[in-house]
């Protein structure tokens, strides 16, 4: 298990690596505009002055020196400085990255707690009525908008009996309660998005599994329904469906984006909105890397976790 | 007899009756696909067409009118500078289509490109490429979307690359899966060792075995592009203001008004919901029937 990890952790470093050099080229399509915003800031600023300025920032160097320079101090947990607070870009980084972590994980929860039930039914009832609608539900939930099902819920309740959610941000550990009445609306909604898919693959594996012969043993010894379903089946289904949510890490992070705009939440997004718009360029970069390597990590962990569910995978 | 006239038939007119085959198969065995296709193509039409079909010009103002709920002369109502609903609606349709459409587009070519180097040429080449695709993958659409539009500032042509090149290397992966298993059949290694070129086996082995995959991907790209362009202009960073896009019309300053002119909230999203679904169960459609294979994933 050890070595396995340790293997794992050695194969990330090229996928690390060309992670940091997508970053670094896509921010550094824009050359000398840093420059051109510092020197607006400024009137009396000359081009002797630029030419000093951009010495100073190291961006007369060849590009690769600066990737270099730049990589080293990622390493050491330096991402430089927001152009606008002067606070450290790390510092802000971590400040927000937990709140979204806590709507990704809450939604997580909502996702699991409505797919893989509705999924076993779905496929335990194949080609039944309810099977159908279930089936057409979760192929429309991911049609609608996430942003779209946002603005609603802020609206209508509204319109009709004067309720809107709550959107003044209180931190978990200062108020759970308050902090969860904001939070689970946008987990509900990021949830269900994310169960639609959830849902769908864990009926076609369970309905994979459930024509083994073992499950036909297990039929035929007469135990229970819910024993060849829960115990004998469902548990061999769910490797697949780890693995998707995996994959879907990232897709749960664009949409928390939106609906932290949407109910004012100061995670990430927000922070990345707000960075946008104010051209900060370093907390973009830090933004988009920090993000990037949560992702991979997010799955290595993901990827160590089967032995968990199925202890037939060996770590090799 | 027949035998001569099927000989003497062109070959244009044997697809064409292959294809009214393939309608009358998607009409019969996958209705709901069926439906889809419809709408899709009234989608097409509308954004084709929108200049005819729009009651009003997309950004004139009538100051009088604001706010006017649904009505005769405003099917959907108006908004908060009196423009007419529908109108913006059917020319945001047009952007939707071009978006779509040319992203779509030009996503596929990525992911032909990438996925036939990476998967034939295997090797050291697909090792490297597939990481990269790892890495890429890693990073959030949305986070890439903001970044680039950040970086080159908004507009068309920079969405429509940009959203080309995230779906294309994304979905390179699914390329270069059908192309590792098309290598290794019989007839491609009997044409290497006939010594055919590279660019002839792809162009005539690798490349027709893909066809299919590439028709179903580019209409599950279109729904996933349109979708993407929305939000990208709900967070104010897609085609700028007036554009009259069906992200961009529920966010701004519309979303102050729709709490004492609702429709305002309504028919964006639902115009989005719609048109995405629809292309959803038509590609789900073409899917099962062109390439059984994939059944059952996405």
């Amino acid at each position: 298990m050890q070595a396995y990890i340790i293997r794992r952790l050695l194969a990330l470093i090229p996928t690390l690596i060309f992670a940091s050099l997508i970053v670094f080229v896509t921010v550094r399509l824009i050359p000398g505009s840093i420059i051109d915003l510092m020197m607006t800031q400024n009137v009396s600023a000359t081009e002797k002055d630029r030419a000093t300025l951009e010495a100073a920032l190291g961006l007369d160097r060849p590009m690769y020196i600066q990737y270099f320079r730049w990589a080293g101090n990622v390493l050491r947990g330096d991402l430089g400085e927001s152009l606008w607070q002067g606070t450290p870009v790390a510092h802000e980084i971590f400040a927000r990255l937990p709140i979204t972590l806590e709507l990704a994980l809450l939604a997580l929860v909502v996702s699991i707690a409505v797919a893989i039930p509705i999924g076993v039914y779905s496929a335990i009832r194949q080609d039944t009525a309810g099977d159908y609608s279930t089936r057409s539900i979760s192929i429309l939930m991911l049609a609608i908008p996430s942003f779209w099902l946002g603005t609603l819920v802020m609206v209508f309740p509204s319109i009709w009996w004067g309720w809107s959610p709550q959107i003044k941000f209180v931190p978990f550990l200062q108020d759970p309660l308050q902090n969860l009445n904001q939070m689970f609306l946008p987990a509900i909604i990021l949830g269900t998005s994310l169960a639609a898919i959830t849902m769908r693959v864990t009926r076609t594996t369970m309905l994979e599994v459930l024509r083994q012969d073992y499950i036909r043993t297990a039929w035929a010894k007469g135990l229970d329904e819910r024993v060849v379903v829960l115990r004998h089946a469902l548990r061999n289904a769910l490797i697949p469906v780890v693995t998707l949510i995996g994959v879907e890490i990232a897709a749960v992070v664009s949409v928390a984006i939106v609906l932290e705009q949407i109910f004012v939440i100061p995670g990430i997004g927000l922070l990345l909105i707000d960075a946008v718009s104010q051209r900060d360029y370093p907390i973009i970069t830090g933004i988009f890397l920090v993000v990037g390597v949560c992702v991979l990590l997010i799955n290595l962990l993901i990827d160590l976790s089967y032995g968990l569910i199925d202890p037939r995978v060996r770590y090799r | 007899m027949t035998d001569l006239a099927d000989r003497a038939l062109p070959r244009i007119a044997r697809e064409r009756s292959a294809s009214l085959q393939f309608l009358i198969r998607l009409f019969r065995e996958k209705p709901l696909g069926a439906a889809g296709a419809v709408i899709f193509i009234l989608f097409l039409f509308c954004g084709v067409f929108a200049g005819l079909l729009a009651p009003f010009g997309v950004n004139e103002i009538s100051p009088i009118n604001r706010l006017r709920p649904p009505s005769a002369a405003f099917p959907l109502g108006t908004d908060f500078l009196g423009r007419d609903m529908l109108s913006r609606l059917l020319y945001g349709a047009r952007l939707s289509v071009i978006i779509g459409f040319c992203a779509a587009g030009l996503s596929i070519i990525v992911s032909v490109v990438i996925g036939i180097v990476s998967g034939y040429l295997g090797g050291r080449t697909d090792m490297i490429t597939q990481r990269f695709v790892d890495a890429w993958q890693s990073f959030p659409a949305l986070v890439i979307l903001i970044v680039a539009v950040a970086v080159l500032g908004p507009g068309m042509p920079q969405i429509i690359g940009v959203l080309a090149l995230l779906f294309g290397i994304a979905g390179s992966r699914i390329i270069r899966g059908a192309v590792v298993s098309v290598r290794e059949h019989m007839y491609v290694h009997a044409a290497q060792s006939i010594g055919a070129g590279t660019a002839w086996i792809v162009w005539r082995h690798i490349l027709p075995n893909v066809v299919p995959l590439v028709i179903v991907l580019f209409t599950s790209r279109v729904g996933a592009v349109i979708l993407a362009e929305a939000a990208l202009s709900f967070l104010g960073f897609g085609v700028p203001p007036p554009a009259p896009t069906w992200g961009g019309m529920l966010s701004g300053s519309a979303r102050t008004y729709m709490y004492q002119a609702p429709w305002l909230a309504l028919a964006p999203g639902l115009c989005l919901t719609i048109v995405v679904y629809a292309v959803n169960v038509f590609g789900d459609a073409l899917r099962d029937l062109l390439d059984p294979r994939m059944r059952g994933s996405r």
